[in-house]
């Protein structure tokens, strides 16, 4: 789960790492008044998921209230890579000395915790040379550590101090919340001394939410989302006009490469998992017939447990409850598949023997329908 | 780092031991739905299913397998090295390091959903006492027509020289399966898993089988998130690994900073794309296959230099 800036510096704030004054604004009124809290110049950014936001326009400086109620309307109504924001954060302006970047994730590879750092902040970070790269001890970070490493960075005495209380600090909130990331850039040296994270980008283990209660008011989950995991389905919304069901995440990721490379537009990734029954998959077909611009089903099932004569069931059921009305090409292989085929005959849905053969039958239905 | 461990040791044994071919496997969480379903299917391929735990049935009895309320119960009556867990990801890091106090070696993490940090912990706790974990979030490994210890199907794996080695269940199968048709048959087949933190990495799994005569070829069944396919490939080019090798990348659509399914499928810039991933192969002189069922005309076209 990536946490929006906002929440991110909630979770420091709690931790006593220093954040600018800032309130989340849904609409004029309530930038109205953050921004008289706060007092001019200040910040207006855009909580989004998505990278790239400085790039893209999303941040912006306002100096007073006329240009102020023009620019945060804009910035409401701006998509980033397709996505709205979810608020904008009015934000006091800072008065920075220095920029640093910190980031603490989990290295996969090494199967531990690394944090990076470089006193070259606030740009992107790939692009910099000067990292300074440290794997925690599964122990956990250690005040000795911070403190050598403030001292590579040029820290001098009193701001050397405050970072290594902040970056412990952090380091306990990863801990605790089991975040996979949390990335600080910039991490501002002010100019009395003190550090301050600019920016927060946290990112949470969702598989460890069930023991984080206190964390789930930051889940921005859609209803089809939270539709799709009650089922148990692991669920994407994409853009195209094709869903793809399958059992498997890797099946389902594949069969969108091939989509993809036979020139189709998947519009939902669904995964019903290892155990597909009559009721999973027609649960599966309900939460795709709520996507309205999906013109075609293609479901990839590779079986051997799976008994695809359940999977027919699902399929005729769906039809003739009304849930969905467009074709479904279904790829199903293992048990039972000649009994299924037969089931399925005069049906809307069309069953091949491989995957290669549906979606060719599916790309000339799609492409017919659309001119 | 991954020392001597020998898994067909553990799997398969010694031509001139009792237990040879049928060593015996403990299943932790056998009277759940999942784990009593597998446990069939395993029996029922050949793997010496000896025992069951699941905590306060002890006593009972699985279709002819004694169930035990822990493993020190269990252990004490047979004399396992390997376990399959079935239980679910809230209780998984209880019942791994259960099994590893009692002299587990090769431990089989079939959840999903498994916190990281209870991920790191097992792994760590495993390596100390010299034990292995596969996955979590894993099918299992199987050898065909010798053991399974999983929930793969089995009509997909038929035996023979290669090695499967696949961040993905379904399409463990699915390549297994259109291996098997061309007349390529696995040696071994095993699951890294879907997360973040895999107890068997590629590069561990390769070294498994580096030095064995018994598996000629190799196929990589990747996907997008993390850089365990990148580090493979430099450690194929580093080690001059002289056996043929194919590649699949799934997710080169994927869109990015989205989870696709599994918990470790996720891109994040160029971090875990699948071009990241492919240009690595190709430079490691690895083929990486389009489509699951190009991958048997890519190997044996490769075995043929």
């Amino acid at each position: 789960m990536r946490l929006l800036e906002y929440q991110g510096k909630q979770l420091f704030s709690e931790y006593g790492i220093p954040v600018p004054v800032s309130q989340l604004a849904l609409d004029e009124q309530e930038a109205l008044e953050a921004s008289k809290k706060i007092g001019f110049p200040l910040m207006l950014k855009s909580q989004l998921t998505v990278g790239g936001r400085g790039k893209a326009g999303a941040i912006v400086k306002c100096s007073n209230e006329s240009e102020f109620i023009t620019k945060f309307n804009e910035l409401l109504h701006k998509d980033v890579k397709g996505e709205l924001p979810k608020g904008i954060l009015v934000e006091g302006m800072i008065n920075i000395a220095k920029e640093l970047y910190v980031s603490l994730f989990l290295n996969r590879g090494k199967r531990c915790f690394t944090l990076i750092s470089s006193n070259e902040g606030g740009v992107n970070i790939e692009s910099v040379d000067s990292k300074i790269i440290i794997d925690l001890p599964h122990t956990g970070l250690s005040k000795e550590l911070v403190q050598d490493l403030a001292t590579r960075l040029g820290l001098e005495a009193k701001p050397a101090t405050l970072f290594v209380d902040f970056i412990l600090k952090l380091s306990h909130l990863v801990k605790d919340k089991e975040a996979e990331l949390a990335e600080i850039n910039p991490l501002a040296i002010l100019s009395d001394g003190s550090c301050m994270a600019l920016d927060s980008k946290v990112i949470i283990d969702d598989n460890s939410i069930f023991r984080h209660p206190e964390l789930k008011k930051f889940q921005q989950v859609s209803e089809l989302q939270a539709r799709a995991e009650e089922s148990g389905f692991s669920f994407v919304e994409l853009d195209g006009n094709i869903a793809i069901i399958g059992n498997g995440a890797g099946l389902v990721m594949s069969t969108l490469d091939l989509v993809n490379d036979n020139a189709g537009k998947p519009g939902a990734f669904l995964d019903f998992g290892g155990r597909a029954t009559t009721e999973t998959i027609y649960q599966a077909l309900e939460v795709i017939s709520k996507i309205p611009r999906i013109k075609a089903i293609l479901v990839n099932l590779f079986g051997g447990i799976v008994r695809t004569d359940l999977v027919a069931q699902a399929i005729l059921n769906a039809y003739s409850d009304g849930i969905i009305g467009v074709p479904i090409y279904a790829r199903i292989s293992g048990a039972e598949s000649v009994k299924a085929k037969e089931m399925l005959a005069g049906s809307r849905a069309k069953i091949y023997d491989s995957v290669e053969e549906a979606i060719s039958s599916l790309m000339s239905h799609v492409s017919g329908s659309s001119s | 780092m991954t020392g001597k461990f020998d898994i067909f040791e553990l799997l398969i044994g010694d031509p001139g031991e009792r237990d040879y071919e049928k060593k015996p496997v403990i299943i932790q969480g056998i009277t759940g739905n999942f784990g009593s379903a597998h446990a069939r299917l395993m029996k029922a391929y050949g793997t010496n299913v000896v025992a069951g735990i699941t905590p306060g049935k002890g006593g009972q009895d699985f279709e002819g397998i004694p169930v035990y309320n822990s493993v020190q119960e269990a252990c004490k009556n047979v004399d396992a090295k390997i376990s399959g867990i079935f239980v679910p990801a809230p209780f998984f890091l209880k019942a791994a390091k259960e099994a590893l106090d009692n002299g587990i070696k090769l431990l089989v993490a079939i959840p999903e959903h498994v916190p990281v940090r209870d991920a790191i912990d097992v792994v760590e706790y495993a390596k100390s006492k010299n034990a292995r974990i596969i996955g979590p979030n894993t099918p299992g490994v199987i050898v065909p027509e010798i053991t399974k210890i999983g929930i793969m199907p089995h009509q997909p794996f038929k035996p023979g020289t290669t090695a499967v080695f696949s961040r993905s269940g379904t399409l463990m199968y699915e390549v297994s399966f259109h291996l098997s048709k061309a007349g390529i048959g696995q040696r071994i087949a095993l699951g890294i898993g879907g997360d973040p933190i895999n107890g068997t990495n590629l590069i561990e799994a390769f070294e498994l089988i580096r030095h064995r005569d018994d598996v000629e070829s190799v196929v990589i069944v990747g996907e997008i998130g993390g850089d365990a396919e990148e580090q493979l490939a430099e450690y194929i080019m580093k080690i001059n690994f002289t056996k043929p090798v194919v590649g699949y990348i799934a997710g080169r659509s994927a869109p990015k900073e989205k989870t696709m399914g599994h918990a470790g499928a996720i891109i994040y810039g160029n971090y875990g794309s699948a071009e990241s991933k492919i240009s690595s192969f190709t430079n490691a002189n690895v083929p990486v296959a389009k489509r699951p069922a190009e991958i048997p005309e890519l190997l044996l076209r490769k075995m043929k230099k």
